[in-house]
């Protein structure tokens, strides 16, 4: 038999209960080495069966009413979600940081879905929520990761070289001449996890989208097509986030009189 | 000498992380000299220095410059005419002349000029030609102080703030230093305004003495047969309580 023509296996809802036969064992060896995560994994098998099974309900009826607002309200449900995460992962957490953290992933991620929605994938109707949903939230998660690790990096390299930036500032440069090498690292810091990822892609791990794919019994050759959308999505995506973000909390780190304050507003 | 005021403090008070550095400081600092803020480790000389090219705002009060209120001037014209030492010397990421470079990138000088007006300052900052190629982390502490003004000179300031400029340096690297000060003054017509809670320091370069202490300005001319009593007594490092 053709193995790329043989059909998917499905999974019941009794298969799920052996599956976590697996967790089950993540609690026995963390009780047994007593490392207080027993419960936590419990919680978290617990979570990970509601949060996708509402999540699936939710997917279902997005897909059946196939309305371009209701698209829209989930995209905008997810920004809202990656914004809280990116910043309750800070120390210091300013509620501008909020806005300027939201709108660089509604900006970075929303102009990646488009053009690659809009002018790769070529998604008819544009707001097909089976191709916008999934991409969305792969585009949403890493942008997050960025622009928390570009806001964490930032903050801590503007305290750390706090002498070298005054040192331009008495000089009579500006803020961003100031704080240009803490923001190239808070940028590097942003960029490499993702630029590590594009090359060991297919090599080291395969990717979750394309195993899922090929698991859903689509050609290896189409899913490794969608695979390199979906790294080029995201570092066009994760560049662009983690870039808005450091350049719009840079400039809340000095005042208009271009003094450098370490709590920024 | 010339009487002409440079900076008018009237009523200046600062908070720093809700405590006060500053408070109702009433000064005059005159135009071609080289005014010496002296007084004991925390006193708020820092702080005064800073509010000079606005590296901080003072939380009341108002400052003068040249007759006009100092936020009247473009902040980074300001801070191109009045240089700023720091106490700890802080050395640009590569070699000296990458430095110097900075410096003159900063204030737009022609590529032309800058080869000139580098030899200029490392000469005024009494630095070997050759230490331009070197790393700036491998300079030695006074070497680096020494680098750290001649990178300021390169913007071609009309004013120096010096922040406790030989605190880390040996007695011979200090003496060199001042006497580069106070030629920088001399010679070359600079404002100068140093702090230092070194009285012998003090007494030794200063054309005028403030006493700073406890975030307001003890004696705003400081006697020098005041401080003279006090050297004799051998205190230098703390002064005698202002009269």
């Amino acid at each position: 038999m053709d193995i790329l023509s043989s059909p998917v296996i499905d999974i019941s809802w009794l298969d799920l209960v052996g599956a976590a036969g697996l967790i089950l064992l993540s609690v026995g060896i963390t009780r047994w080495q007593g490392t207080r995560l027993a419960g936590s994994f419990l919680l978290g098998g617990v979570r990970t069966v509601v949060q996708l099974t509402v999540v699936g309900y939710v997917l279902v009826y997005i897909f059946n009413v196939n309305q371009w607002y209701w698209v829209m309200a989930a995209l905008l449900l997810m920004t809202v979600v990656a914004t809280r995460e990116a910043v309750g992962r800070q120390d210091s957490r300013p509620s501008i940081l909020y806005g300027i953290t939201g709108l660089s992933l509604a900006v970075g991620s929303g102009f990646t879905l488009f053009y690659v929605s809009a002018v790769v994938v070529q998604v008819e109707p544009w707001y097909n929520p089976r191709y916008t949903i999934p991409l969305f939230g792969m585009i949403v998660g890493n942008a997050m990761n960025a622009a928390a690790l570009a806001a964490e990096r930032l903050a801590a390299e503007l305290s750390m070289r706090r002498g070298e930036v005054e040192a331009y500032l008495a000089l009579g440069a500006d803020s961003a001449e100031a704080a240009r090498e803490p923001v190239r690292s808070a940028l590097r810091a942003a960029l490499i996890p993702t630029l590590n990822s594009l090359m060991v892609v297919g090599i080291v791990a395969l990717p979750g989208m394309m195993t899922g794919q090929i698991l859903g019994g689509v050609s290896p050759l189409t899913a490794i097509r969608y695979q390199i959308v979906v790294m080029f999505m995201l570092a066009g995506s994760v560049t662009l986030t983690a870039t808005l973000v450091t350049i719009g909390y840079r400039r809340r780190f000095f005042t208009t009189a271009e003094q450098l304050r370490l709590r920024p507003e | 000498m010339i009487d002409t005021v440079l900076y008018r403090l009237s009523r200046v008070s600062m908070k720093r992380a809700g405590r006060s550095a500053l408070k109702d400081v009433e000064l005059d600092l005159r135009v071609s000299e080289l005014t010496v803020l002296v007084g004991p480790s925390g006193a708020g000389k820092t702080s005064l220095l800073r509010l000079l090219n606005r590296l901080d705002s003072p939380t009341s009060g108002s400052i003068l410059y040249d007759g006009r209120p100092i936020e009247s001037y473009s902040v980074l014209d300001l801070r191109r005419r009045v240089g700023f030492v720091f106490q700890k010397p802080v050395m640009f990421p590569g070699t000296v002349r990458g430095n110097m470079e900075r410096a003159a990138r900063i204030v737009g000088l022609a590529a032309g000029e800058i080869e000139e007006r580098m030899r200029e300052a490392m000469e005024t900052a009494e630095l070997p030609l050759n230490l331009l190629d070197r790393d700036g982390s491998e300079l030695s502490l006074g070497q680096q102080q020494r680098a750290n003004l001649a990178r300021c000179l390169m913007t071609g300031p009309e004013t120096l703030l010096l922040d406790e400029p030989t605190s880390a340096l040996d007695p011979e690297t200090s003496d060199r230093l001042l006497r580069t000060i106070r030629k920088l003054c001399r010679e070359r017509g600079h404002t100068v305004i140093m702090a230092t809670h070194r009285v012998g320091e003090a007494a030794a370069v200063g054309d005028r003495l403030v006493s700073i202490r406890e975030g307001a300005v003890a004696d705003p001319e400081l006697d020098p047969a005041t401080l003279a009593r006090a050297l004799e007594q051998g205190v230098d490092r703390d002064l005698p309580p202002s009269t």
